[in-house]
Formats: C-alpha cells, structure tokens, sequence
C-alpha cells in the first residue's frame, strides 16, 4: 500500500484545439480536447497535461475558456503549459480549472519567478519544465544542457545544477524532457532521469522518447521517475493508458487500476 | 420539493472552481451549489465545504482578512461540513508549518511534517494517487471500496489527539491519519474534486448526508 507511479498523456493544443493528430478510432471530434479528455479519463489517466503552443493572445484567451470546459467534466489533475511568463498568467490558468502549471522558458530569462510563484500560489501547483540535451562527447564524462525553442537554442546552463536550484526555488516537481529523445520512440534519456532523480527529493516526470511499454517501465524502474509522460503512442491508440498499467503492474511497480 | 443550498467557503485561497465544479457534477436539481464570502450564505446554507491549498499560515491569515473564523466555526458545529486539503488540516490546534501557526482548534490535535530520513526512495511532497484505508464505518464511504486510491498533494499531516476521530489512514513511508470525523465533520487530506470516481462518490454522499 503505497503511492501510485503516474501515467500522464501530454496533448499539445493550439487555439483551443487539439493537434498533432489524436486518432482514437471511435471518437467523434479528435480535435475536441473536452473529448480527449474525457477518453483518457476513462483510459485511468492519472493526469493530464495539456502543452499550449498557441501564438497568438486571443488564441491564448481560448485556451482558458479550453481549460474551464475540461475541468468542468473531467476530475482529474489538470496540468497547462506554454506561455506561462507572468504570475498573471498564472492566476489565470489556476482560476480556470487548472491544477499546476508548467513553467520552462520563463525560469530560464527571470529564475526569481520561480521563487514568486511558489510564494504566491504554492509549490504543489508549480512544475518547472526542464528541456535538457547531452552536450558532453563520446568518452567524457556525461553532461546535459537546458535548451529553449524546441531544443533549437543552447543557454549553457547544466541541466543537473539547474533541477537543484530549480527544487531550492521551490519547485513542487519537475518535467524533465530529453531533446535528443522526443520523439524517436527509443525511450528516455535514462542516464538523464537517474541523475536528476538522485539529485532532488521532489517528484520528477520522465519524458521524451517514449515508443513502447517498456519504456514507461525503464523510466520508472531505471529513471526513478514518480511519473511518466507521452503523447504518440497514446494518441495513435498503439496503447490504452490501461494497457501501459498493466504492463507496469506486472513488472511490479504500484500503479492506479 | 425544498431546495437545498451548499456553500463552498471562498476565502481568496487555492482554486475553488475544481471543488464546486465537482459538487456540481454531482448535485441533484434540487441542489444549489454557492461559492461565497458572505456569513450570512454560510450561516444558511444547509451543508458546508471547506477547501483549501497552500500555506497553513496564508490560509489563516486568508479566513481572518475575509472575516471566515467564524463562520466557518460556526458551521463546523452545526451543520454537515466538508474540509478538504488545508481545509483538514486548519481546523486542527496548530501546524508546524511556517514555523508554527495556530489554527482554528476545531478538532483537537497538531499538524506535522513527514519525517521521511528512514526513507530516501520516497519523495515529497507526497504527490499523486495513494490508497486511504477505511478505519471506521462512515456514510460517506457508501459505495467507495476498501483501500480506494485518492489524488494527494501534501507535505503536512494531521495528528488528532482523539483517535476516536481517525476514519481513514493512508501509508507515505509513515502511515498517518488521511480522513478524519467528528460529529457533523468529514474531512479529507486527499483532494475528492481530483479523484475522478471515487472522489465523485465522495461528494455524492456529502451532498445526501444529514451530518449523522
């Protein structure tokens, strides 16, 4: 009897919708994310999370009336991430239905807005995403950088150093996505997720990578990882979220059936 | 038929829209669900949830700055009443949280921190979906198994000194106390309105419980 490891499927949503092609085979609108929602609530999704790559502000404005349909009918966690700059931002997203939000870019230009945040909201509604690429050469010791744009752009921050600060600011649990892995579908970093899992005391959700079942149980068994994140292999109905617990039971790890 | 009115105690802390949502969800027609400031909704509605998140200290502070003591004091002796979260944990005496702060000493007892040093595989806050033992039979159990996992986010407990109150306990390296009651007060640690099924039922029960 103990706590549950978390499956958490990530949909990426853009003006309220969405995207990158959801393909349930019975679902009416693969677009809706009230519908989506719901299915993976039925799947035992212990989370959701929902990544907000919207540009524009009224896009913006519909994802929140998004995030106040999907927790008006879905009653699970709901996490939002994508554009969270400010504590307005914050506040927003919180008073929508929102039950955390993701924090990434923002730390990086502004790391005191972490400290605000927390202080103002508490650190069980803030996760702190970290996008991390190995930087290190074949034959050196390992070493991971955090990168912003999708991967695109280097900071020269350690990633390890700044999943310490990040849990000293006060961070309630951090994302922690391998660039070099998303989507491969040839599993987490796993070097990646020991590191940063033996560093921190807070709860850490593994991400990037994932292609198959075993992989969900690597990030747990291997990454120490207190949840695991994906996209594809949910969205493209490879898997049910039931599916991946069974299969994470079985190797022996607790989880929410 | 009567209406009845539940008031969800806003006192500008933590998201109450979850909460009230998931009442809603499950309220019959004849069943209003209210989020209010106001005493006087308080002091007559028929039953009462007291959510809450975040600081034991900014939440106090909160129930003062709106005039919420006593109200809320008021209603956790007469009426059916839902505390959830810090909602539990400040109608204890005192939390040692924010290096100590007294709270509203409804039910008598401290509230902790987990001491988790014989456990470094376990990580805090206790985040996710753990199991609460039932303890004692209670109305809101009906129709919610034995051992039923509930959605957590919390690094304090709560420790009654009447252990007569216990009615579910939930294991984080430590077992402790995760649902308490007493008289006409249920109250939970783990978030109900987050607990997709069984949280449901929980607020189902709450909503045709007499406070017996």
């Amino acid at each position: 009897m103990s706590l549950a490891k978390r499956i958490i499927p990530c949909l990426d949503v853009d003006d309220g919708r969405v995207v990158k092609g959801v393909q349930f085979v019975d679902i009416r609108d693969a677009g809706d994310p009230v519908e989506v929602a719901k299915r993976y609530d039925e799947q035992g999704a212990d989370e959701i999370t929902f990544l907000d790559i919207t540009a524009t502000a009224h896009g913006r404005e519909t994802t929140v009336h998004m995030v106040e349909e999907v927790a008006s009918q879905v009653f699970i966690p709901l996490t939002v991430g994508g554009g969270i700059r400010k504590i307005e931002d914050i506040r927003t997203m919180l008073n929508a239905g929102a039950d955390k939000v993701a924090i990434n870019s923002a730390a990086i230009y502004n790391p005191e807005f972490v400290k605000e945040a927390c202080d103002a909201f508490g650190s069980q509604c803030i996760v702190l995403a970290i996008d991390a690429k190995k930087v290190s050469s074949q034959g050196e010791a390992n070493r991971w950088e955090i990168f912003t744009h999708g991967g695109r752009k280097e900071t020269g921050i350690d990633a390890l150093e700044w999943a310490e600060r990040m849990e000293a600011y006060g961070a309630g649990e951090l994302l922690v996505t391998s660039m070099d892995k998303d989507g491969t579908k040839s599993g987490f970093d796993l070097e990646l997720m020991q590191e940063i899992t033996s560093r921190v005391r807070i709860p850490v959700i593994a991400s990037g990578g994932v292609g198959n079942l075993q992989h969900l149980v690597d990030g747990v068994k291997l990454g120490g990882a207190e949840a695991v994140l994906a996209a594809s292999i949910f969205h493209f109905g490879e898997f049910t979220v039931q599916e991946a617990k069974e299969a994470m039971q079985a190797q022996g790890i607790e989880v929410r059936l | 038929m009567d209406q009845k009115l539940v008031a969800v105690v806003d006192y500008g802390m933590g998201n109450l829209r979850s909460v009230s949502k998931a009442a809603e969800h499950m309220a019959n027609a004849r069943t209003k669900i209210i989020v209010t400031q106001d005493p006087q909704v308080i002091a007559d509605a028929d039953s009462v949830i007291f959510p809450g998140q975040g600081a034991a200290k900014a939440c106090m502070q909160a129930l003062t700055d709106t005039g919420m003591v006593e109200p809320v004091k008021q209603a956790a002796q007469e009426k059916p009443f839902l505390g959830i979260c810090m909602g539990l944990q400040v109608l204890m005496s005192h939390s040692a949280e924010n290096n100590g702060v007294d709270c509203l000493n409804i039910i008598k007892g401290n509230v902790t921190q987990f001491d988790l040093s014989a456990h470094p595989e376990l990580k805090m806050p206790h985040m996710g979906w753990n199991q609460i033992h039932q303890t004692q039979d209670h109305p809101l159990w009906h129709a919610i198994p034995q051992d039923s996992r509930f959605y957590f986010v919390h690094s304090f407990y709560v420790s009654p000194e009447d252990k007569n109150t216990i009615i579910g306990e939930t294991t984080h390296g430590q077992t402790f106390p995760s649902v308490l009651s007493a008289h006409n007060i249920f109250a939970i640690q783990a978030h109900p309105e987050k607990s997709a099924e069984h949280g449901l039922q929980l607020f189902k029960n709450f909503l045709e419980w007499d406070g017996h």
